[in-house]
């Protein structure tokens, strides 16, 4: 048994090898100062520099910010709508329709919904640029929230609300006292989420960005086209930090909130698309 | 209150199914029987049904059934592992942490790792082989998808492995079936639910990922995802472009009942 465990852990070793090598790979050669992803000659920031002193890819990240936290702010309010709008629904068959038709973003291939949306965003004359990677970045964002807010709300014990009901609260006052505090962990899981489904769209904001406007995985993609340069591997190094400090701070966020969290990891990272 | 207001504010939900949901699929069928001048025709269609398409789809199945059984081989006994490791919790961080960052710097890590002077072809060299054309090949294409699904493969698994009543695995091996026999005749079937939503989460992406053909399998793969792709911002062929989407939608359709949604399987 214990040869196995062995055998096993040796495995995972491996396969973490593998798993990390590449990103480390990317971050050693952001401090070459050869300028190619082969042969160090000698340590350098001056890609850092670069990626800092390149006011166009500045604006590119703060773009891409923005239009995570609106996109996150606004699919988070209309996801905790649709949790309460399903959780309403009293007839199983229709619940589970609406249910799947939630899903649908989810399980879609990004290609299709940036297709569908670019010939939607055509046809209601939205120009492409802003308002099209905003509103579609809370489109594919909405369903992941409801999810997220939904078992929340089915844990709740309808006692809460009638006891709220009879000691004289308005409807008003039961969702803003006691059931929006109450489903507040999942309303903060699915920001974060919708947060990171953001972040990390490719696909669909290359469909409906315009020749203007661009996000920081449309620029990488566009820059990554043109061939390897060493400002992309201080920039994804730069990332990578950021993303740890964004998975630490989700971490003490959702453990301060206390209860265990969403049963399933794979809910939590979710699923490409 | 009249009771038709009170539920006037689940109107942004519904409207939002609304127009993002159901409009852009009737969109896309729709325009599937539009040519590039804005005839009506079904000329898509028959085009579809020439070899050159038909070919396509061909291949981009087979790519995706190669990554998804790739990943499974290699995912299966990672997740098993990871059941018995001593810290679960920072071991599943790892896994999954990886998964957060943009597929697009993993993809250009690749660009680098596989190129001409990179380490792989250094290592291929120093063992005699020679150098290789590694990059903008099937290989690479494989390789780097299933290194980009793993770990979504690993996590369902892992899920379903840990959902396992330890007492089963305990009876089978009192009554004698070897390791090997438990692993087949119980630990297996019970995770089927875990494979079935690996497999899915993992196989339609791989149908549809256009970005690792263009920046790894330099266009010698061509996945619907990339056809889509052409058809919409390069050709400007709507039509045919929407004819392709179609089918990957009635594809994903057929699939879906057939892998499940992993969780409605048993009851």
């Amino acid at each position: 048994m214990t040869e196995k465990n062995r055998m096993g852990r040796l495995y995972l070793m491996i396969l973490f090898a593998v798993l990390y090598a590449p990103i480390f790979y990317l971050m050693y050669y952001s401090f070459n100062s050869g300028g190619s992803m082969h042969g160090f000659e000698g340590f350098t920031l001056e890609w850092y520099q670069e990626v800092f002193q390149d006011t166009r890819l500045i604006i590119i990240v703060i773009n891409t910010v923005v239009i995570a936290l609106l996109s996150a702010t606004i699919a988070t309010i209309i996801g905790v709508i649709g949790a309460l709008a399903i959780d309403r629904i009293r007839r199983k068959r229709l619940k589970n329709a609406i249910l799947s038709l939630n899903n649908v973003l989810i399980v879609s291939p990004d290609v299709i919904i940036g297709a569908s949306f670019l010939i939607l965003f055509t046809i209601a004359g939205i120009k492409l640029g802003f308002v099209s990677v905003l509103l579609s970045h809370i489109a594919f964002s909405v369903p992941i929230a409801v999810l997220m807010i939904l078992p929340r709300l089915q844990e709740m014990s309808p006692t809460l609300v009638d006891a709220a009901r009879d000691l004289g609260a308005s409807r008003r006052d039961v969702l803003a006292k006691v059931i929006l505090p109450f489903i507040s962990p999942g309303i903060l899981t699915g920001f974060f989420m919708a947060l990171t489904y953001s972040l990390d769209d490719f696909a669909v904001t290359f469909f409906v960005t315009g020749s203007g406007y661009s996000t920081l995985s449309v620029e990488i993609y566009s820059r990554a086209r043109a061939g390897v340069s060493l400002s992309i591997n201080a920039l994804s190094t730069l990332i990578f930090l950021f993303t740890i400090l964004l998975v630490i701070v989700y971490h003490f966020v959702t453990r301060k909130n206390g209860r265990k969290q969403v049963k399933e990891p794979s809910a939590e990272m979710g699923v490409p698309r | 209150m009249p009771r038709n207001t009170r539920g006037a504010y689940l109107i942004p939900y519904y409207l939002w199914m609304v127009l993002f949901v159901a409009l852009p699929v009737i969109l896309i069928a729709y325009y599937s029987f539009f040519d590039a001048l804005g005839q009506f025709t079904l000329s898509n269609y028959v085009n579809f049904f020439t070899p050159v398409y038909l070919r396509m789809t061909l291949s981009s199945f087979w790519y995706a059934v190669l990554i998804t059984l790739f990943s499974l081989l290699v995912a299966y006994p990672a997740a098993y592992a990871l059941t018995r490791t001593k810290h679960k919790q920072l071991w599943l961080l790892l896994i999954i942490l990886p998964t957060w960052i943009n597929l697009l710097l993993k993809a250009y890590a690749f660009i680098g790792i596989f190129g001409t002077y990179g380490p792989v072809n250094a290592l291929l060299q120093a063992a005699g082989i020679g150098e290789q054309q590694i990059l903008f090949g099937s290989f690479s294409f494989i390789f780097v998808s299933v290194y980009i699904f793993i770990p979504f493969m690993i996590m369902p698994i892992y899920n379903a492995l840990e959902d396992i009543n330890p007492t089963l695995i305990a009876a089978s091996r009192d009554l004698g079936a070897s390791s090997f026999t438990t692993l087949r005749r119980v630990i297996f079937p019970l995770t089927l639910s875990g494979v079935r939503s690996g497999c899915m989460a993992v196989f339609i992406p791989a149908l549809s990922l256009f970005m690792l053909t263009r920046l790894i399998a330099g266009n010698k793969v061509i996945t619907l995802g990339t056809a889509i792709e052409q058809h919409f911002l390069v050709t400007r062929d709507w039509g045919m472009g929407s004819t392709v989407a179609v089918f990957l939608i009635l594809m994903m359709a057929v699939l879906m009942p057939i892998f499940g949604s992993g969780k409605e399987v048993r009851k």
